[in-house]
């Protein structure tokens, strides 16, 4: 230590050799299939998801390309049942639910947490393996029947249409394992491995986030597991347990399933308000508003949330009185929701805010899920749910939450974790202009749906009254603007794979321990212990024109002492 | 107006979809008004939430945007009198929703007592109405002005019965009897569809609903339930063949549907899934009808379901006069 210059007692911005880079300090296909390595799983889930979406996204542009006109327009009545299965199918299972917790989740939680790595690394990579089995089992119905129910199974539909519903149920089976296992990996590593003095009050909200989603899969997943087990006894041994014809009741499955399936909403929008909570907070440089009431409204949400699923089933014959219980609950949690809008526009206030392309995609979220929420309010109403249940207004509110919600966080997420991930800055100018497409397409495409679905448009039709056609036209034209713009974004990120900026330590000035750890990370995350500042202490950050990236300040490296080392 | 061009009538254009506001189709029940004043009253609400945070978000990054000169300030970082405001003012607002919601919903949920009965079947992928005096047609017709309750029941899977100009919706489950009621308020036709998904044919399990002035309905019922003795046998069997839905898998023109074309049915050799052949005779037809898993077609799906016990000897008669009669029209 001979100078006090402000950049030296920051650890260094890029690993200093290919040994302590964790993408290149072993090569080949098997250092990647059993790495523990919980970031090079990260990046194994994002090929993977990324690869689910692609397919889910081209099964889209299929629905959509049938539903430019009446009738048939490319392919019969049954292919079009197949896509549009396959299509949710695809999407939930083997995008939304995994993408943010087991992709952005297993990079970046040991850093924030300034551990080393997941509690236990050898379960999540099992995750991983349990996904892909889970992965191909689901796309091998293509090969053997197709699949025809639509996403939710329903019942009696499920257990006597002949297309490969047992091979599909299998998959969904052993797809939860996966899920169950990163939720206990991640509240293990949440209680255990916190670095010293990060107390639950200093965690960023993206961990709260991912340990109230955590609690959700650890809690419905068994019930989904089982549910589709039953279905698949009652199609092979013909046990009547649904089927009306032997006995069963096929609302049952329908409380079954939803038991899962509306809490695994939660599953897939709340690690989504734990990334945007990142986003707004980094790119206003302030503090997020009302800490407290974000992270407990998490906790809330996962909890009431358990107890709604019958708003799916208001028409369904149950009871008046539970659906009455059904409908209060699902506006009780709806305030929690709104709690955390109300603290993120806050978090804007007096703030110094930049408009990167992760921020445009935070923006984005409040668009799309202020949409997506606040017409769930119409949903989960008693009288009007008559009207709307089932109707393309369903489609477009759940579009709005799990897509613009969940995809949109995704997004921001992915650009703003691109450079800690692999250590390159990817074109900023294309990133905002697909940024912007993405909000507009997706607009186009879903609005329109809200109108077709209160004048009466059924979901999952294939053929439909002319009059409808003009929406349906609109949403197509929609679907394909925003399908072109994964293309430009596929296309600046692969670029920037080979020759984008290198990217320095810090490039946002965000506060999270993951950020004091070179882009892209060491293998064992960090050289030396991280200085513990606050998630959202932006104050001790500042910029350093040198690197092109926020530093620590030096008063504040020098207060935990250790940094120095980094430089060894 | 003579039967058939009530019939006409009946089958004829709706507009309820096209018709009433931007957001809704045509209102023409006693709730639909209900309905619509929660929805204007949660899009209100909705409305205003969504200008304020979509307002403010764009006030903050204009703003407060990054630029030379401008720093981020101190402000604090929770208030709990703000929190507190904006917890439980819309708390209080969705409580006022859920209420709404509750009143209507019950009021959707109890018939009135002297509601006229009309017994509803959904079957992949058609509708069929029985009246109190037996008549079955694939269209519901109702009197104005009366409560209607429906006792909805499946052959097969979920369906969902949805009135769109009603404001109505119920699921039709097999295995038990769902009710629905309605009392129209305009006389018109209007659209029913299947809203839950249940296969192929979902997106064409539509139906009308046609609302008759009351003093016209009885006569109209009266009239469409002697169809079998007022009409020549053919006729009747081609009215049997559209009412019972056989048309949603039979075409007429010769293409293969679920099932095959009644196109030259009559007197052509059918070879069947077991390799066996039979020229289609009254026999067969009746048998195909009566028990059609005995004989599958080849090529096709041993889907049909039985008409034993729905439709009588004398109707299937009639049918099978009709079959005959497609082939005669041929040149
Ligand atoms: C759900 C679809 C469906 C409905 C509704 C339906 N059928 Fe069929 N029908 C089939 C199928 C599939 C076959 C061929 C397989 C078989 O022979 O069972 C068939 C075969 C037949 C045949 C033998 C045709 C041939 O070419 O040999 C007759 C006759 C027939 N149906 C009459 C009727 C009548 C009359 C009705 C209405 C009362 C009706 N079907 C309703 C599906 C249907
Ligand atoms: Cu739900
Ligand atoms: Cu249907």
């Amino acid at each position: 230590m001979t100078t006090v210059d402000a950049s030296l007692p920051q650890p260094v911005q890029r690993p200093a050799s290919d040994s302590e880079n964790y993408l290149t300090h072993a090569h080949g296909f098997l250092s990647w299939a059993f790495t523990l390595d919980h970031k090079r799983i990260g990046v194994m889930y994002l090929a993977s998801t990324l690869a689910a979406f692609l397919l889910g996204g081209m099964l889209a542009m299929l629905i959509r390309t049938e539903l430019l006109t009446p009738g048939q327009t490319v392919m019969d009545a049954d292919t079009y049942n197949n896509v549009f299965t396959l299509h949710g199918a695809v999407l939930i299972f083997l995008f939304l639910i995994p993408v943010i917790p087991a992709a952005l989740g297993n990079f970046v939680l040991p850093m924030m947490l300034g551990a080393k790595d997941v509690a236990f690394p050898r379960m999540n990579l099992l995750s991983y393996w349990i996904y892909a089995t889970g992965a191909i089992m689901l796309l091998g119905v293509l090969l053997t029947g197709g699949l025809d129910t639509g996403w939710t199974f329903y019942t009696p539909y499920s257990t006597t249409t002949n297309t490969s519903v047992g091979l599909a149920m299998l998959a969904v089976f052993v797809l939860g394992f996966g899920n169950i296992f990163t939720g206990v990996n991640f509240i293990t590593t949440i209680h255990k491995l916190r670095a010293p003095g990060q107390t639950w009050s200093k965690l960023p909200l993206f961990i709260w986030a991912q340990y109230a989603t955590s609690v959700i899969q650890i809690l419905a997943t068994p019930v989904l597991g089982i549910t589709v087990l039953l279905i698949f006894v009652e199609r092979t041994m013909g046990i009547g347990i649904f089927d009306p014809n032997l006995g069963g009741d096929p609302v049952l499955f329908q409380h079954f399933f939803w038991f899962y399936s509306h809490p695994a909403v939660y599953i897939m929008v709340l690690p989504a308000m734990g990334v945007i909570s990142e986003l707004i907070a980094t790119f206003s440089r302030k503090p997020i508003f009302g800490y407290k009431a974000i992270a407990g409204s998490s906790l809330a949400i996962a909890i009431i949330g358990f107890f709604v699923w019958g708003h799916h089933m208001f028409t369904s014959g149950q009871s008046t009185l539970a659906g009455t219980i059904f409908s209060f609950l699902t506006y009780a949690v709806a305030i929690p929701s709104a709690i955390k809008v109300f603290n993120w526009v806050a978090t804007m206030y007096k703030g110094s805010i930049r408009l990167d392309a992760p921020m445009i995609y935070a923006l984005s979220f409040l668009w799309l899920f202020g949409i997506g929420g606040l017409t769930g309010l119409f949903l989960g109403n008693l009288g009007v749910d008559l009207h709307l249940h089932d109707t393309y207004f369903v489609v477009a509110h759940f579009h709005y939450v799990m897509v613009g919600g969940t995809l949109a966080a995704f997004l921001g997420g992915l650009h703003f974790w691109w450079p800690k991930m692999f250590g390159r800055m990817y074109n900023e100018k294309l990133a905002r202009v697909a940024a912007l497409m993405v909000f507009v397409g997706f607009n186009l495409t879903f609005f329109v749906q809200f109108i077709a679905g209160t004048k009466g448009m059924p979901r999952r039709y294939f053929n439909y009254l002319p009059e409808f056609t003009i929406y349906h036209q609109i949403s197509s034209i929609g679907a394909f603007l925003t399908g072109l713009a994964f293309f430009v974004i596929l296309y600046y990120l692969v670029v920037s794979l080979i020759k984008g900026r290198p990217a320095p330590a810090n490039p946002w000035g965000a506060a999270s321990l993951d950020w004091q750890t070179t882009s892209p990370p060491h293998p064992h995350n960090f050289t030396s212990d991280p200085v513990l500042i606050g998630p959202y202490e932006y104050s001790a950050l500042m910029w350093n024109e040198e690197i092109g990236g926020y530093v620590l300040r030096p008063e504040v490296a020098a207060r935990a002492g250790h940094g120095q080392e980094a430089q060894a | 107006m003579n039967w058939l061009s009530m019939v006409a009538a009946a089958s004829g254009e709706a507009t309820d979809i096209k018709g009433g506001t931007f957001w809704m189709p045509a209102s023409a029940s006693t709730t639909a008004p209900e309905v619509d004043f929660v929805f204007y009253f949660i899009f209100a609400i909705s409305a205003f939430f969504f200008a304020l945070i979509i307002g403010l978000t764009l006030l903050f990054v204009i703003r407060y945007r990054a630029r030379p000169g401008h720093h981020e300030q101190p402000s604090p970082s929770h208030n709990l009198a703000l929190e507190l405001t904006w917890s439980i003012i819309p708390s209080i607002l969705v409580l006022v929703m859920f209420w709404y919601g509750f009143k209507t919903f019950m009021d959707q949920y109890n018939p009135p007592a002297n509601a006229y009965e009309v017994l509803v079947t959904a079957q992949k992928w058609n509708w069929s109405f029985e009246y109190p005096n037996g008549y079955i047609d694939k269209d519901l017709h109702v009197p104005l002005g009366r409560p209607v309750r429906l006792v909805l029941s499946s052959q097969d899977v979920i369906h969902s019965f949805f009135v769109p100009a009603f404001r109505v919706k119920k699921d039709v489950v097999p295995g038990r009897y769902n009710k629905v009621w309605f009392e129209a308020t305009k006389p018109g036709t209007y659209t029913v569809f299947c809203t839950e998904y249940c296969g192929t044919g979902h997106s064409d399990m539509l139906a009308h609903v046609i609302v008759h002035p009351p003093e016209e309905f009885e006569a109209w019922l009266e009239k469409a339930a002697n169809f079998l003795d007022t009409l020549p046998p053919a006729e009747a069997g081609r009215m049997l063949f559209e009412q019972r839905g056989c048309g949603q898998c039979h075409s007429l023109d010769g293409s293969p549907r679920v099932g095959p074309s009644f196109k030259g049915l009559w007197g052509r050799t059918e070879k069947f899934t077991d390799g066996s052949e039979i020229t289609a005779d009254e026999n067969y037809i009746r048998e195909s009808i009566v028990n059609p898993q005995a004989k599958v077609v080849a090529g096709f799906e041993p889907v049909m379901p039985t008409y034993a016990g729905r439709l009588k000897d004398k109707e299937i008669t009639y049918i099978i006069e009709y079959i005959k009669s497609l082939d005669k029209e041929q040149p």
